[in-house]
């Protein structure tokens, strides 16, 4: 079992997916550190002997994850709504910052749909 | 696309003259521009721009924390009222 920066250990996965759990390592962050570790990528998370699971833990600590990331990015946003230019307002109201439409889709900012109960037709 | 670092940041060049007299003046008084593409540079702190929005101009007084940033996104072009109620028949 593999703990590393924190909170993480995905058990029986090949180690290039099992790092992507960390929070600021995807795929290719990923197998950059087990290239670097010269451990086999495909190699499962629970097989890594000691000194493999040392060497990943002294790389990953070289870079910004998990809480030390999110706060970056947190105060990146802060930073945004506090200087009030549009893209730190659109964080403000939860809506896209780069122009996207909104009439319809940009969901995902959204969130689940609200509909307003009984717009009146208009009458004939 | 971002733009190439080799020309720069753009500044509309008459804002750029604007706000160096201004600073070798040592005088602070709001600057009426149109440029809203114009990248605020580490000069324009502390100033306040009018920067125009297509009818009327807002007052952006530059913080620090603005520089790299574009006089246009203070500026904003659209005014949304919010929805209509239900009661307005």
């Amino acid at each position: 079992m593999a703990r590393i920066a924190g909170i993480d250990l995905p058990k029986y996965k090949k180690g290039q997916i099992g790092l992507t759990y960390i929070y600021g390592i995807g795929r290719t962050t990923a197998e950059e550190i087990l290239d670097e570790a010269g451990v086999d990528p495909t190699k499962k998370v629970q097989d890594w002997t000691d000194e493999e699971s040392a060497s990943i833990r002294r790389i990953i600590g070289e870079i910004k994850v998990e809480g030390e990331l999110r706060s970056e990015v947190q105060t990146n946003i802060k930073r945004l709504m506090d200087i009030g230019c549009n893209r730190g307002l659109r964080h403000r109201k939860g809506l896209p910052l780069r122009g996207q439409r909104t009439k319809t889709n940009a969901r995902s900012r959204k969130g689940k749909r609200k509909t307003v109960a009984n717009k009146k037709k208009a009458t004939k | 696309m971002a733009r190439s670092l080799r020309k720069g940041p753009y500044v509309a060049y008459k804002l750029q003259k604007k706000v160096d007299q201004m600073n070798d003046a040592g005088k602070k008084k709001p600057i009426k521009t149109w440029s809203r593409a114009s990248m605020i540079t580490p000069e324009f702190v502390g100033h306040t721009i009018m920067v125009h929005n297509g009818n009327k101009f807002i007052p952006v007084y530059i913080t620090e924390n603005m520089v790299g940033h574009k006089l246009g996104e203070f500026a904003l072009t659209r005014n949304f009222r919010g929805h209509s109620s239900k009661k307005l028949k």
